[in-house]
Order: structure tokens, then sequence, then C-alpha cells
């Protein structure tokens, strides 16, 4: 029993220790991005390693689910002959939801697991150590322009998405369950209002921050080697994906009630 | 001058420097002896303020390292050079933006002066021209020799070697050892470096101190540990197998 609450003790005080210092680390990053020089070259760097480069899994993902999201409606819709309605659905659910989340998840695994491999690898070869020896602070060197990056362009990718969702949600809808292609726009138009999109927005906003401050943290406090940044990398993906499905729940509860 | 009044550090339940005291002379070379995971490389990073002491202090010129804030460190920190264990050099980086980092950070100078003081650095390490490889094309020899070219590039007053002939052939050793003598000679500085290769530590040393658990057990000329009663010193220096110091025993 006594082993068990100290368990328990160790467990907590370790938890506390990691929301601490993954709130430190947010607040330093966010006091660190008005401290000059803002290091352009690997700000736009970052850009392109995290939104270029991310353009053709974003768009597999996206195309790819607004079609299967076309085709299990219909398998309902038109059994109520209402099949008509398959555009509005589509769009809504990309915009509102799937769009964001499934970007976050896409750009967690591919670029926040890089973030840490990355920053893990100098954490255990003491490049982190060098660059603080030279009088250079890591969290304005490495975390400023990564979390700049993303909170740019996952926002932008998750506009892509929408617009890929919508698209392969057309295909189907027009070419194989028949509906008229200008009905179609037109229902997908008529369905979404501006809200849809910012609410959409705002979400993938925060689940940049989440990705960024994860995948930095986790690197930042890497261990032992090859195998810890293996594990730092895991963990960093993994709470990355409990967090934005978590932030997701929460903010999707708030956005239903304060706008309904 | 450097001193260094009873410090202790832990990691978790395992106390790596305990009520450690140590003076270093300014524009001395001091070697730091002991075996491999005893703490060499902790007090060193206590020096140059990565690590912060759970007691004591470390006194440089009169101001005390761990009461120092971000931008005080980062001061301190220009008049440090370190090479490290591993060399540390940046990946993403050519040679020639890893030794001049500091300088492209930390001074108004022009890029031609800086291409100069790099170019400068490396030929001080004997590796002139090699300021578009990449660190990945060099071998480890080169690698550590670049290290202390980004240490010494923006001059200064002490530097700190970490392990610098571990991993490197003999002959890249002695090279690496005469290095340390001439930087030493020509400008003037502090070097405090911790190893546990004795043909380094006796080619380089004005004075030998040896770590062991946690705590100096012994300071001298380099002639004076060579020539020492203490059996724990004696025993490291001499490399025997049997005598105090057991496989565990730090």
């Amino acid at each position: 029993m006594k082993a068990l609450i100290k368990r328990l003790g160790v467990k907590s005080l370790n938890f506390f220790i990691y929301i601490g210092g993954v709130f430190h680390l947010l607040v330093s990053t966010m006091f660190q991005i008005f401290v000059p020089p803002f290091r352009r070259k690997e700000f736009f760097s970052q850009m392109y390693k995290v939104g270029v480069q991310s353009l053709p899994i974003v768009f597999l993902v996206a195309f790819f689910t607004g079609m299967v999201l076309a085709l299990q409606s219909a398998y309902q819709l038109t059994k109520m002959n209402a099949q008509i309605y398959i555009s509005g659905l589509v769009a809504l659910s990309m915009l509102r939801e799937l769009g964001p989340v499934l970007t976050a998840l896409v750009i967690a695994g591919r670029v926040g697991a890089s973030i840490t491999a990355e920053l893990g690898t100098m954490k255990v070869t003491e490049q982190i150590d060098a660059l603080e020896t030279l009088a250079a602070n890591p969290v304005k060197y490495l975390v400023v322009p990564r979390f700049l990056a993303l909170c740019i362009m996952l926002p932008i990718l998750t506009i892509y998405a929408d617009f890929l969702g919508i698209v392969g949600g057309y295909l189907i809808g027009v070419y194989k369950l028949l509906i008229g292609p200008t009905i179609y726009l037109q229902m997908t138009y008529d369905s979404l209002v501006l809200k849809d999109l910012f609410t959409g927005l705002f979400k993938s906003l925060i689940f940049a921050v989440i990705i960024c401050i994860i995948s930095c943290y986790e690197g930042f406090r890497t261990e032992g080697g090859a195998e810890g940044v293996g594990k730092a990398t895991t963990l960093s993906v993994v709470t990355s994906f409990i967090l934005i499905i978590t932030a997701d729940c929460l903010f999707t509860a708030l956005f239903y009630f304060m706008f309904p | 001058m450097i001193e260094i009044i009873n410090l202790t550090k832990s990691f978790g339940n395992n106390k790596v420097l305990d009520n450690l005291n140590l003076t270093i002379n300014s524009g001395e070379v001091t070697v730091i002896i002991g075996r491999s995971g005893c703490g060499k490389s902790v007090l060193l990073k206590h020096i140059i303020g990565l690590l912060k002491p759970d007691l004591g202090q470390v006194i440089i010129d009169n101001e005390d390292v761990s009461m120092m804030d971000h931008e005080e460190l980062d001061k301190l920190r220009l008049s440090f050079g370190m090479l490290f264990q591993g060399a540390a050099l940046f990946d993403s980086m050519t040679v020639g933006e890893n030794v001049g980092f500091a300088l492209k950070e930390h001074t108004d100078l022009p890029e031609v002066m800086v291409k100069k003081k790099v170019a400068r650095a490396l030929e001080l390490v004997g590796l002139k021209g090699i300021e578009e490889l990449m660190p990945a094309e060099l071998s480890g020899g080169m690698k550590k020799r670049v290290g202390l070219a980004r240490a010494i590039c923006n001059d200064p007053k002490i530097i700190l070697y970490d392990e610098p002939t571990t991993g490197v052939d003999p002959v890249m050793a002695d090279a690496i050892n005469e290095l340390i003598v001439d930087l030493n000679t020509k400008l003037k500085v502090t070097s405090i470096v911790v190893t546990h290769d004795m043909v380094s530590a006796y080619k380089i040393a004005g004075r030998i101190a040896m770590l062991y658990k946690g705590k100096i057990i012994g300071v001298g000329r380099p002639s004076e540990i060579k020539n020492t009663k203490d059996p724990v010193v004696k025993q490291f220096v001499t490399g025997a197998s049997k005598g105090p110091i057991t496989e565990n025993g730090g």
C-alpha cells in the first residue's frame, strides 16, 4: 500500500513537472518571439519544411477523406432519397472538424516527430549545450522559427485540406451519385457560413501550438543516445495526438455552446 | 582566477559532486583527471553555468556563476570557449558557419572580418581552407579540431576542454595536446582540461587535480602527481587494476 502511494506520488509529481515544463517553454517562446533579432532564413526554411513539403500527404489524406465521406453518407442518405444533402454534409464535416483535425494529426506525425528527433539528437550530441555556451538562447534559436512556421502553415494547410475534401466529395457526388454539378456546388455554398471556416482555423492554430511546444519540449528533455531519441519521438507524437483530440473536443463543445 | 567552493550536485540519489573545492589559476593549464562518469564533465558544466549547483559556488573574477541571470551568464560565456567531448558541431551548418557562430551572433563585425577570423582559427588548428565542408564530411579528429577552432574564434579568456583526446588516434591526440599547449602560450588563456588520458595530462598540465567520489583528492604539478603517495591517485595515474579504486568505485 505504502509503495502504491509512493508510486502514485512520484507519478503525480512527474505529471506536474511535465505540465510546468510545457507551460514554461510556451511562455518563453511567446516572449522570445518579440526579442530581436528575427531569424528570417531559419523561419522561411521551417515554413518550407512544415508547409510545402507537407502538401502531398495532406492532399492524399484530405482528398480521400472527402471521397470516403461522400460515399459513406450516400450509403444512408440514398435510403431516404436525400443524396442532395451529401454536399453540405461533406463541406461542413471538412471545415468544422475533419480538415483541422486530420491535418493536425498528419503534421504531428510528420513534422512534430521530425522536430523531436532533430532537437533530441542535438540534445544528446551536446549541440544544445554548445548553443548555450556560445550565448545563443536555444528557445530563440530553435523553437521560435518552428513555432511561427507551424502557427502560419497549419491553418493554411487546413484551408487546403478543406478545399481538397470538398473536391473529393464533389467527384463522388457528381460522377458516382449523379448529382448535378451546379446543384452540388450551390448546396455546398448554401450550407456553409464563415463561422464554420473560422472555428476550424482557430482550432488548427491551437493544434499548431500543441504540436510545436510538445515536440520541442520532448526534444529538449531527450536523454540516452539513439534509444532516447526514439522514445522521445514516439512520446512526442502520442502526446500530441492525445492533446489534439482533447483540445478538439473542448473547443468544439465551447464553440457549440458559445456560437450555436 | 576561478574558485570552486563546496560544490555539491546530485542527480536523483546519485551524488556526483560532494563539497568539491578547487582553485584554478589564471593563465595556467589545469587538468582534472578521474574515472569515466566520476563527474568531470558535470564540473565543467558548472563552471560555464550550464548546470546549477545544489549547494556551493563557482566564483569567476569575484562573481558567483550560480547567482547570475541569463544576460549575465551570456556575457560571461562570451569570455569562454568550450570544446565538447564529441565536438558538438551544428550538423546543419558548414564548418565556417560553425566556427564563426559566436562572432556572427554577438558582434557587428562585417562578413569579411568574420571570414578572416574563421580562417585564422582554422589555420591555428591546422585545418586551413575547409570552411565550406559540412561536419558530416569530417573525420573524428577533424571534428575535434573544428570544435577547438570554434572555441577559440572569439578570443576567449578561458577555454574548457572536455576529453579532448578521447576517440582520436595517438598521433592526432598528440597533435591536439600540442595545440592546447600552443594556444595557452600564444593566447595566454586559462585552460581547464578534463581527461582520463594520463599521457595527455602529463604533457599539457601546469597542475593536475584528481576527482574521486565527488571530491578533489589531490592537486599538484605533474611531477608531484607522478610521485604521489596517495594510494588512490597512484593507482589511477599508473593505471593499476588492483588498489583502493574498485570497478564500481567512482
